[in-house]
């Protein structure tokens, strides 16, 4: 029951907030979203305690389309729960980070968001097909109108361009979900969306057929990452949507494709995976590999962020696609850290513009002199961001790089340029924003506010805590990756 | 069965009203008269009527009580929605009396049994489609629109006609069932005359012109653009069902067996319906003919129902006319409304700034273009999940995959009036006057088509 409240919860939500005038809906979408919050981990905690048996889900399960075999079916396993925690734990820092931009019609903004947010937490629950792939379309459509009504000046054609190319994306995988449907209830117990027997009928399916979903299904979660080539949508969007979109974009929307591979796609078709798994990752480390060299020439910060995230979950997809503990664990705990980083990212791009109208990265430097809180905070996110040990983002691609590893030494040497060059465009943005000498237009950039501190110390807790002690991470993800690896050797 | 008694004759009282000058009545009356319709339906439904009516031209089951019934609807949205095209028209009473014929002639195509009430029906709908389109008599387009759709109609009669001749001479017969079992025993014994196959195909491009499907579409862009926008809706919902649902009687039930010989064909045509449709409707400005280039789309996709010939098709189509229908009435009124006294400019512009400018207005427009473009969780996307369900597996994967690659271009279109609403500047910025009955329907229909997208089980599961 709990979980299902955690998806109503943010629903009813976004409908209260619509009704709100003014700044009075930030503060109650605020208000929702820590509540969430703190369900959230209640949740945790109860799947803690619960038996021994990590098999246990938290789960809902009732009729929906019942000719069909539908059903509202969701339940969290050690996966899901962490990226729902990772959900409603950044929604709150997304709203709160939101605090010095006045958008016009906030009852509007934030109800999209909370809307999203009900949407992000049916993807990573939904133990149906059918409602995953509801879930998922569902998620796309109060982003499209956050960025559509608040982004910057391209925004009508580039979040089209989002639009369509993400749901042609969802479009190939609802057939091959539809595929698979009719391919369960074989052994006459009747055809059902429900997991189990998505992964029963997939695993059943002739080489070639699996080839034909593996490809589909691949072709949706590419898209949503972006794993290259199919990224061409992805910074120009990140570039032009409102911070706050950015954020729910590259934070947690991203972490459906990757999560969706290791639920929709590796257990169901893990024949399929294996075989085709060579290309994949190949597209992932080229993506690395492009995406990184493509950052450090970037001028726009926020620009070098969002290539930044492309090189990133390109290693969280080859990890996955190792098909190996290491890697999948890694993958998981990856996305976590990836999501908290991020936002922080975003955020120092959106503190540095609202103070001083650029993000172009020659024309700042020596804020260091000005603001050194504010160079602290920037220096702790960003040496997350480039993996340094005993910062949270080390954690999940050492073990992503030993996952790759095991499957490939050559392709993990490759992949392990991702740590060299994301220290190389990382470093240099910061020496080129924050060293040296203030110069005439950085010498205004005064304090930051309060609310964008309060976020950045807590992305940099976040950081350092989970850095220096990953376990509780590890505890969570490691029996359900094992599960999931035991279910598809068996 | 009443249903159809109750339209005939409201059609006739709305003749008599000329002559006994009770005109002003009409404009409440018929849609009252077509809501009675409605429920005097859904009462046969719960008590059916065994009668052998009229030696077996028409039935009244199940299934021709529910198409029954998604027509009645619409009609009766859609007689809201027209409340002031009939004020403004100085012989009121006639356009009555032909909408309410119109809806008799697709009655009649959703329940008939034998071939004559086939072409009865077709004619009785036509005919006074033919007289609504050239209705704005100034207006030089409206009269193109008619004497076009005249001109099309008139020969894809013909060739039903000749279609009807030919299977005749083949089976002996008119009556649908009997058509049936004669060509099921000749394609056992695998003695089917040739001119039997000419006959079935003859039928199937007289459909495929009725129902705007490629490449017999030629005549709908101009016509859907040169009627007044009341009647395009009549056209694009009303019409469109009766048409499918008589293909569908034709294909799935009269020559099932034989369905190797046109399923191919079909596919063929709903592809090209597909394609065409969706990237000439990408580059329109104007809203009324990119609305004709979509409904030729949806009608690629209700064929795709039609291809798949089995249980579930009947379904499909149920739902898809409904789900289509529903959306677009509302659709329509709002462009209507938006469209008031600039009748022949209805370009993508009159939508900017809508979301400014009526933000409820707007906020209903998305819904109902998701719904067209086929997005959950609106009642569009279920009406494509059924019709996707339905086809796969019968060999036709790259009709699938083809009809996914176009519903994504298709969002390209719908999507056109989305960011002029909510991204453009208007020219003005006061709200547009919205008739209160125009924002309940528009209301209405919104709730409606988020409605079926969450139960659509009740739909589905009515015929089963």
């Amino acid at each position: 029951m709990l979980i299902g409240t955690l998806i109503i919860l943010p629903l009813i939500a976004a409908i209260l907030v619509w009704m709100m005038k003014g700044q009075m809906a930030r503060t109650a979408a605020l208000g929702f979203s820590i509540v969430e919050f703190a369900l959230s981990v209640v949740t945790l905690f109860q799947l803690k305690h619960s038996p021994s048996d990590p098999r246990k889900f938290l789960s809902l399960d009732c009729t929906w389309i019942e000719s069909i075999g539908v059903k509202f079916s969701v339940g969290v396993d050690g996966i899901s729960m962490l990226l729902v925690l990772l959900t409603t734990f950044l929604v709150p820092l997304i709203i709160l980070s939101s605090y010095k931009n006045t958008y016009e019609k906030p009852n509007a903004f934030y109800g999209l968001m909370m809307l999203m947010q009900m949407a992000l937490v049916g993807v990573f629950a939904a133990r149906d097909g059918f409602l995953f792939y509801i879930f998922w379309e569902l998620a796309l459509i109060p982003i499209y109108f956050i960025c559509l009504i608040w982004g910057g000046e391209n925004r009508g054609k580039i979040t089209f361009k989002f639009f369509i190319y993400t749901l042609l994306g969802s479009l190939f995988m609802l057939v091959a979900l539809i595929f698979l449907y009719q391919n369960t209830g074989i052994d006459g117990t009747g055809k059902s969306w429900a997991l189990e027997e998505i992964y029963k009928a997939g695993r059943s399916l002739s080489m070639e057929h699996q080839t034909y979903v593996f490809w589909f299904i691949f072709l949706a979660f590419a898209i949503k990452m972006p794993v290259f080539p199919f990224h061409s949508w992805q910074p120009d969007t990140y570039v032009n949507a409102p911070t706050q979109g950015t954020m729910l974009l590259s934070g947690i929307m991203l972490k459906m494709g990757t999560f969706g591979m290791i639920r929709w796609l590796l257990p169901v078709v893990p024949g399929a995976c294996e075989k085709y798994a060579p290309i994949a990752i190949g597209l992932s480390v080229v993506g690395i590999l492009y995406a990184s060299c493509i950052a450090i020439v970037q001028k726009d910060y926020k620009r070098l962020i969002a290539y930044s995230s492309i090189a990133h979950v390109g290693l969280i997809a080859a990890g996955i696609l190792s098909f190996n503990q290491q890697g999948i664990q890694g993958a998981v705990i990856q996305m976590l850290s990836h999501g908290v980083n991020v936002v922080g990212l975003f955020l120092i791009a959106d503190i540095l513009f609202r103070h001083l109208g650029t993000r172009t990265i020659s024309e700042l430097g020596g804020i260091r002199n000005v603001n050194p809180t504010f160079s602290v905070l920037f220096l702790i996110v960003l040496l997350g961001s480039v993996a340094l040990p005993l910062t949270n983002g080390f954690v999940g691609e050492f073990l992503l790089l030993a996952g790759v590893f095991s499957f490939s030494k050559v392709i993990a040497g490759i992949a392990g340029l991702t740590v060299i060059l994301g220290a190389v465009y990382m470093l240099r943005s910061y020496q080129g924003i924050m060293l040296g000498e203030a110069n005439e237009l950085t010498k205004k950039f005064g304090e930051i506010a309060k609310t964008d501190k309060a976020v950045l110390v807590i992305v940099c807790i976040v950081i350092v805590a989970f850095g220096v002690y990953p376990k509780p991470l590890n505890d969570l993800a490691e029996p359900a990756v094992k599960l999931l690896l035991d279910s598809i050797k068996k | 069965m009443i249903a159809l008694f109750t339209i005939a004759g409201l059609g006739i009282l709305a003749l008599l009203a000329e002559i006994f000058k009770f005109r002003k009545l009409l404009s409440f009356a018929v849609p009252m008269g077509v809501l009675a319709a409605y429920c005097l339906n859904f009462y046969e439904w719960n008590h059916p009527i065994r009668i052998e009516q009229f030696a077996n031209m028409l039935q009244f089951g199940k299934l021709e009580l529910a198409f029954s019934g998604v027509l009645l609807a619409t009609a009766f949205f859609w007689f809201i929605f027209a409340n002031d095209y009939f004020e403004n028209e100085s012989s009121s009473a006639d356009h009555f009396a032909l909408v309410c014929f119109a809806l008799t002639g697709a009655i009649m195509l959703v329940s008939y049994t034998n071939m004559t009430m086939l072409f009865l029906g077709v004619e009785i709908l036509s005919i006074p489609l033919y007289v609504m389109a050239a209705s704005r008599k100034s207006d030089i387009s409206s009269n193109e629109a008619g004497f076009k759709y005249f001109l099309m109609g008139a020969f894809a009669s013909g060739f039903l006609l000749f279609g009807i001749a030919l299977v005749y001479g083949a089976t002996g017969s008119f009556d649908l069932a009997t058509i049936a079992d004669s060509v099921r025993i000749m394609y056992a014994a695998n003695a089917v005359p040739g001119f039997l196959y000419v006959g079935v195909l003859m039928m199937l491009i007289a459909m495929c012109f009725k129902v705007a499907a490629a490449p017999f579409h030629f005549w709908s862009p101009d016509v859907y653009q040169g009627s007044p926008t009341v009647v395009t809706a009549f056209m694009s919902t009303i019409v469109k069902t009766a048409g499918f649902v008589a293909f569908m009687r034709l294909f799935n039930g009269c020559f099932f067996s034989v369905s190797d010989k046109w399923t191919l064909i079909l596919a063929v045509i709903s592809a090209a319906s597909l394609v065409i449709s969706n990237i000439t409707a990408a580059s329109q400005s104007n809203v009324k003919r990119m609305l004709a280039y979509s409904s030729i789309s949806h009608a690629g996709f209700m064929l795709m129902a039609i291809i798949a010939n089995s249980q579930t098709s009947t379904p499909a189509i149920l739902y898809y006319s409904l789900a289509y229908s529903i959306s677009s009435i509302g659709g329509f009124t709002i462009l209507y409304n938006l469209t008031k006294g600039k009748e022949g400019q209805e370009t993508f512009d009159l939508f900017n700034g809508l979301g400014k400018r009526n933000p409820m207005i707007a906020a209903c427009m998305v819904v109902i273009l998701l719904s067209l473009a086929g997005i959950p969780v609106t009642s569009g996307f279920f009406a494509k999940y059924y019709v996707l369900a339905g086809l796969m597996g019968k060999g036709f994967g790259w009709l699938i995959v083809l009809a996914i690659v176009m519903s994504a271009v298709g969002v390209y279109y719908y999507f056109k009036i989305i960011i002029a609403m909510y991204f453009k500047k208007p020219d003005i910025e006061t709200p547009v006057a919205f008739e209160s009955s125009h924002a309940a329907l528009i209301g209405i229909t919104t709730a409606f088509t988020i409605l079926l997208g969450f139960v659509p089980q009740y739909i589905i599961g009515m015929l089963s």
